[in-house]
């Protein structure tokens, strides 16, 4: 969402008031940043979030930005409650460089803990300052005010707007992020589902998407992507399709080649013709999906131990196994798009970025340009579920437009380039190896895992966009990081939750590639639940002990207990009844070992004959602390059983020394409606308590709950996804 | 330079006969329902209505469907009065996480209900077994379908 403020727009007050500082003193003590809540620290005045507009309007500046899971809602809710006006009120800027407080990446399940509770307390600041403003205006006590929606009323019955009271800078104070929060029982919104605000105008077709932009003049550009990675352009004699009628120009930098044309279809054929007059020089590749696995354990990893309580419990019988989990594709349904253009001496670029200021700064290292000159403004599109496309998009709008001053350029990437140049999630190996006593109960526990990076987003450096590695004077691509505290990135949830006598982690971070790779919804969270949960559940089978009743007996955490009872409750565990070819599975987490907890129990059934699976039911529940919109709770819940069930039983990535295989919807199939199962996803709702972060926690869960209720219904034990007919059948018979 | 009839107006396109319908109505219509998802005729985000019949207009030439009635997102209704399969997909209750997939569900059920009224559940997702939708939001379409389905 990016609607553009002017300076027509901010409201001159009626009869401007100069307010002195007193007024309010609270705002006046400024708390130390690292004191205030969530991205409040980063961006500590009010008026960085807040702007008192004109026609009776409040402008609300945020830096994450809405990616299909709600958050501009959510934010809107809880602004909307603390300043006191109604919701239709708000019109929200996100992810504009040069106008909102720079919240780094919209991801990890950060928005609601980092920007809901800047949002909530900086709205909180100023209503409280709006209170002391009418104090004065109205001669009243401020603790004697009413507000309603935005009108602020005195006991004697005068009143004053928001609108009339703010005249320019009343808004320009530190925040506190100590104002009184109102109580639960008096807000209107938050911890309620309320319709979402950017629905209407996409059900209806009205402009809201980077596809819909159609500036004055806008020319449409495609990149001709080389047939692999490491490829070098050769020759290209592109002077027939300059001579094309409609086609603007052939730029070419390094092994860079794009087409600017007046009609979309002109440079997709422009394209087309250059990439059959293209010679390229392609290095062998011997890495294939099948042999991705042992080339992670062949190479020489930076290994690091991020978990270690030496077990004092005598030493048992020792159980190991081996998971593994292939690339997984974004496959957003839009392929991703941009507009730049070059407009004086700023490049303006539109993008579906998830980290547009990081992008921005990215693409002027590339452009050689000044940070400050690169502006860039996030337009919504397709969701993404991590670093897709849009990135390099931009980068490649951004090159093109270079060449045609003052035009602007769209780029629009084909379904095949979405599917092959897209930076997958890692694969990754996982080894476990458990102690257990006489009685089938763990005594050590020791869990390795292999990956490449998943993290190689824009972060400021041309090296990370795709275009950059292929001009002329090419950036190379940095050397990757397992970034953050252990836990965080291919270790996300690698330390189990539970409670073992003994734990030893150690991640073993592979820097090279086998296939390009960065950040995909839940990062390495999905395939360490999802071996962690299995071997659990093979544990517990082993001791002949109840899968969910083995869990418990590891699971101190309390809100944990609730949750993975709960989801078990739901599924009607206890009362189950065993019928062929059906069987039920559990698996649960706490995402990140620090945000939502999730549970996640289904029935399936197993075709012996065919090797299908089919999902019965899944059910789920969740507690994310405090609840904000319990309807957007529970869609991203659901959204992420759906897509790690279509990970886990349809996906994986393939290629092999002739480059990515999978390049369209045939080669690389996701689930589909009638492959959809009835959901159910209740939540623990905790207000007061904290907001965890709830877009990624299903992943996980999702996958063992599967691979477990799949053994229970066949006997075989699946550890390497993704769980096709085939593989189902070839375990079936040995 | 084919003349489309689209949404009951009549267009004279700058683009050629054999150009995808999509780029026509998006880029020389300017119209924002019909999306581009795939060009392949994989995922449904392009669907039109060609006098009622679902039609995928990344691989419908515009020369094709000349003369005949094209229905696209933008002629079910307006944010102001929108239809009711329209507004059944605007309660609280999403029935989408992003929506890019939305304008090719909602064609695809508009063709359906006008054939089929009262559509069962199962009958709704097999319709929509060819629109593809990553976000996961499924059930939270049939859903809505079933309730406009319901509404008189
Ligand atoms: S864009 Fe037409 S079917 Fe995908
Ligand atoms: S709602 Fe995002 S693709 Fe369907």
């Amino acid at each position: 969402m990016n609607v553009q403020p002017t300076r027509r727009g901010i409201i001159k007050g009626a009869g401007a008031l100069v307010i002195g500082f007193d007024i309010f003193n609270p705002a006046m003590a400024q708390a130390p940043a690292a004191d205030l809540p969530g991205d409040l620290k980063i961006a500590p005045k009010v008026s960085s979030w807040l702007r008192i507009e004109a026609g009776g309007k409040v402008r609300l500046l945020v830096g994450k930005v809405e990616i299909g899971q709600g958050i501009l809602t959510a934010v809107a809710q809880l602004c909307a409650d603390e300043l006191d006006i109604d919701m239709s009120r708000l019109v929200i800027t996100s992810g504009d460089t040069r106008l909102v407080p720079d919240e780094g990446v919209t991801a990890g399940s950060f928005s609601m803990p980092n920007c809901g509770s800047a949002v909530r307390a900086v709205s909180a600041d100023a209503r409280q300052i709006l209170l002391g403003l009418a104090a004065a205006r109205l001669g009243s006590n401020a603790a004697a005010l009413k507000t309603a929606d935005g009108k602020i009323t005195a006991p004697d019955g005068k009143s004053v707007t928001y609108w009339e009271l703010v005249a320019g800078s009343e808004l320009e104070v530190p925040a506190t992020g100590k104002a009184p929060l109102k109580p639960a029982a008096a807000r209107r919104y938050a911890g309620k589902s309320v319709p979402r605000i950017d629905i209407p105008a996409k059900v209806t077709g009205a402009p809201v998407w980077i596809q819909d932009l159609r500036p004055e003049g806008m020319l449409h550009g495609r990149v001709l992507r080389p047939p692999a990675y490491e490829a070098k352009l050769v020759s290209l004699d592109a002077g027939d399709v300059e001579k094309t009628a409609g086609v603007i120009k052939v730029v070419r930098d390094g092994s860079f080649v794009g087409v600017i044309a007046e009609r979309e279809e002109t440079a997709i054929d422009a394209v087309d013709a250059l990439r059959r007059a293209a010679k390229w020089d392609v290095p062998a590749k011997s890495e294939t999906q099948d042999t991705v696995h042992d080339w992670m354990l062949a190479q020489k990893s930076q290994d690091v131990v991020i978990k270690n309580t030496p077990s004092a419990a005598p030493a048992g019988a020792s159980v190991e196994a081996v998971y593994k989990r292939p690339y997984h594709m974004h496959a957003s349904i839009g392929p991703s798009t941009a507009v730049a253009v070059l407009d004086g001496d700023t490049m303006r670029i539109q993008s579906h970025s998830q980290s547009i200021f990081e992008t921005s700064a990215a693409i002027a290292e590339m452009l050689g340009m000044e940070k400050s000159k690169v502006h860039g403004q996030h337009v919504q599109g397709s969701g993404c579920y991590g670093h897709n496309g849009a990135d390099d998009a931009a980068a490649d709008a951004a090159l093109l437009a270079r060449a045609v001053p003052g035009r602007p350029v769209r780029i629009q990437w084909s379904r095949n380039d979405e599917h092959k140049w897209e930076p997958y999630g890692s694969a990754m190996v996982m080894k476990l190896k458990a102690a257990v006593d006489a009685k089938g109960d763990i005594t050590d526990w020791t869990y390795d895992l292999w990956s490449t990076s998943h993290g190689t987003r824009p972060s400021g450096k041309a090296g990370n966009l795709l275009a950059a590695h292929y001009l002329e004077k090419p950036f190379a691509l940095p050397t990757p990081v397992n970034a953050g505290p252990p836990n965080f990135a291919a270790d996300r949830n690698a330390i189990a939750i539970y409670e073992f006598p003994g734990q030893k982690v150690t991640t073993h971070f592979i820097t090279g590639f086998a296939a390009r790779a960065s950040s995909t919804r839940g990062l390495g969270a999905y395939a360490n639940v999802f071996a962690i949960e299995s071997f659990m559940d093979e544990l517990a089978h082993r001791a002949k002990a109840d899968p969910l009743e083995y869990r418990l007996r590891y699971l101190k955490d309390e809100r944990g207990r609730a949750v993975l009872q709960k989801a078990a409750d739901m599924l009607g565990w206890k009362d189950w009844k065993r019928t062929p070819g059906r069987g039920r599975g559990i698996g649960f987490a706490r995402y990140k070992g620090l945000a939502a907890y999730n549970a996640v129990a289904m029935e399936v059934e197993v075709d012996r004959s065919t090797g299908r699976i089919r999902v019965l039911r899944a059910v789920s529940a969740n507690d994310t602390g405090e609840v904000v919109s319990p309807d957007g709770v529970k869609n991203q819940i659901e959204g992420g059983i759906v897509q790690s069930l279509s990970w886990t039983l349809k996906e994986g990535v393939r290629f092999d020394a002739a480059g990515v295989r999978s390049a369209d919807w045939i080669s690389y199939p996701i689930l589909t409606f009638s492959e959809v199962p009835p959901i159910e996803v209740e939540l623990l709702d905790k207000p007061g308590l904290a907001f965890l972060g709830t877009g990624e926690a299903s992943q996980g869960p999702t996958g063992a709950a599967l691979a477990n209720a799949v053994f229970d219904a066949a006997g075989v034990r699946l550890r390497e996804a993704p769980f096709t007919p085939a593989k189902v059948k070839a375990a079936l018979q040995s | 330079m084919p003349s489309l009839k689209v949404n009951g107006r009549v267009y004279d396109v700058p683009g050629s006969a054999d150009a995808p319908l999509l780029f026509a109505l998006r880029n020389d219509l300017k119209l924002n329902g019909p999306k581009f998802g795939c060009g392949l005729s994989q995922c449904g985000a392009c669907l039109v209505l060609v006098d009622g019949q679902p039609v995928r207009s990344c691989v419908t030439s515009a020369g094709a469907v000349e003369g005949q009635e094209i229905t696209t997102l933008e002629g079910l209704g307006t944010l102001e009065n929108p239809s009711r399969l329209q507004k059944a997909f605007m309660t609280e209750e999403a029935a989408m996480q992003c929506g890019y997939c939305i304008n090719g569900v909602i064609l695809r059920a508009k063709a359906l209900l006008d054939q089929n009224p009262k559509p069962s559940e199962g009958e709704v997702r097999l319709a929509l077994d060819g629109n593809l939708c990553r976000c996961g939001a499924q059930n939270r379409m049939v859903r809505a379908v079933l309730r406009a389905s319901r509404e008189p």
